[in-house]
């Protein structure tokens, strides 16, 4: 409990240190540009391929679970289209780019401590905290949802190729992904999204940012992120999906 | 000129440093000697405020280091030059961005004064067009002249240098030995490098403090450091045969 305790009070010290305006706005959106690169554009070949496999898995499962010949073919679109925006997309994607980005960001924010680069930055009297972190939060705030959307998207085509292969139509299929929509679940996929985001960048770089020792340690803070970073996710999701839909 | 007044650090139960006081010299190159394990890197970080001490203060040129409020102490450390042991180049940045670095944060030089700067300083450690290499590509003296080439580029009034020529040959060594003093000479900057190499130490060492069980245990400088008598410093510095016999 008291580290517990310990570790709370270490990170809002440093997300104190992290909010402030930059020094030079010319060398934020330098930086921004670069984390929306590597958090971002370089995450879109995952969250593709795992999102057509997993829609179409999901479809699958759907009609090979209705077998009651009074359900209507339809169900499997609406069941996917249901299981993708409301928690594949926002839940699943969000933990597979903890791994992703949340390991990446731990272990360079934590190879720099180790190699001193980050005393260098507060030698040079730069705000490390703020330099290194702040772009990383606002590119994931700002991605993880542009990757989540795609998300739903390729998972519905997934879904759709999934269905074909069960013997659903392609208009039976596009019926059921129309049939009573509502938009407010795409709504609240990137509200959750947006939390998540912010949880797997300053959480990640927590870890990294007090990294204390060598390459082991790295190591260490990389999984410690990924794992804080997915139980925290769980653990909000619960609470928005609580808040939110009910 | 650095000073630092009765400062004291722990880890836990181990007593690193003990009532320490000293004054490092402008225009001059100022050693902290000592065995590996002595302090020496932790007082280079108390003085930078990398690290709290528990007591004591470290005044520049007068000005109290610790009681100024966090965004005084940025301001200050921008007149500060620090050479890490292990470079501490930023890795995903050219040589040409990290010297550039701290230009491009606390100027507002143009991008040609800027570059103008940056090839003065790399010509100052001989590392002309050098520029578009990645500190991966670069050798251990070559790491340690680019830190050197960004610690300067500011023009600062303090040089603080770790280790400079730790993991170097001995030829390289003493290029980063001569090219330190030079710049100290050349600029009239308070210089403080962290060393147990006796080469460095015989080579500038203008102003020396010999740290041992946590205390500033001798002071004075190389000639003086010769012909001492001090049983803890003749057992450090003499310890090699070939310092054995320039003491006789």
């Amino acid at each position: 409990m008291i580290k517990l305790l310990h570790h709370l009070g270490q990170y809002c010290i440093m997300m104190y240190r992290v909010i402030s305006k930059p020094k030079k706005w010319s060398v934020f959106q330098k930086q921004l540009l670069l984390e929306l690169e590597k958090i971002g554009l370089n995450s879109i070949g995952l969250v593709v391929i795992i999102s057509f496999f997993v829609g179409g898995v999901v479809s699958i499962q759907t009609a090979f679970n209705m077998s009651n010949p009074f359900l209507p073919s339809y169900l499997v679109g609406l069941a996917s289209r249901d299981s993708l925006i409301l928690e594949f997309s926002p839940t699943m994607i969000s933990l597979i780019l903890a791994g992703k980005v949340g390991s990446s960001i731990a272990s360079e924010i934590g190879t720099m401590r180790v190699t001193e680069q980050i005393d260098a930055l507060e030698i040079m009297g730069v705000n490390s905290a703020s330099y290194l972190i702040f772009p990383k939060i606002i590119a994931s705030i700002f991605f993880f949802p542009i990757l989540v959307i795609l998300s739903m998207g390729i998972g519905m085509i997934g879904a759709w190729v999934g269905a074909l292969s069960a013997g659903i139509t392609t208009i039976e299929f596009l019926s059921g992904l129309k049939y009573d929509f509502n938009s407010f679940y795409v709504t609240y996929a990137i509200i959750k999204t947006i939390f998540f985001a912010f949880i797997v960048s300053s959480v990640s770089a927590y870890f990294g940012f007090y990294t204390k020792g060598g390459a082991i340690a790295v190591g260490k803070a990389s999984t410690q992120a990924v794992v804080s970073s997915s139980i925290l996710i769980l653990i909000c999701n619960y609470i928005l999906t609580d808040l939110i839909l009910s | 000129m650095i000073e630092i007044r009765n400062i004291e650090k722990h880890f836990y139960e181990n007593h690193v440093l003990k009532d320490m006081s000293f004054s490092f010299q402008k225009g001059k190159t100022n050693l902290i000697i000592g065995e590996s394990g002595s302090g020496k890197t932790t007082l280079l970080k108390i003085m930078i405020g990398l690290y709290a001490s528990d007591s004591g203060s470290v005044f520049f040129d007068g000005v109290n280091f610790n009681q100024l409020k966090n965004k005084d102490q940025r301001i200050l450390r921008q007149e500060i030059g620090m050479l890490f042991q292990g470079g501490a180049l930023y890795d995903y940045m050219t040589v040409e961005e990290n010297i550039m670095f701290p230009l491009t944060m606390f100027t507002d030089k143009s991008e040609e004064e800027k570059l103008e700067r940056v090839n003065f300083c790399l010509q100052r450690v001989n590392l002309e067009n050098k520029n578009q290499l990645m500190p991966a590509e670069l050798s251990g003296g070559m790491t340690k002249r680019v830190a050197i080439a960004r610690a300067i580029s500011m023009q600062p009034k303090y040089l603080l240098c770790d280790e400079p020529n730790s993991g170097l040959d001995p030829k390289t060594a003493i290029l980063i030995d001569d090219l330190i003093q030079e710049i100290t000479e050349e600029y009239n900057i308070t210089t403080v490098v962290n060393t147990h190499d006796m080469n460095s130490v015989m080579q500038i060492g203008d102003n020396i403090a010999f740290i041992n069980d946590g205390r500033i245990w001798w002071t004075g400088n190389k000639e003086e450091l010769i012909n001492s008598d001090n049983k803890e410093l003749n057992e450090f510095v003499f310890a090699s045969k070939l310092f054995k016999r320039l003491k006789r």
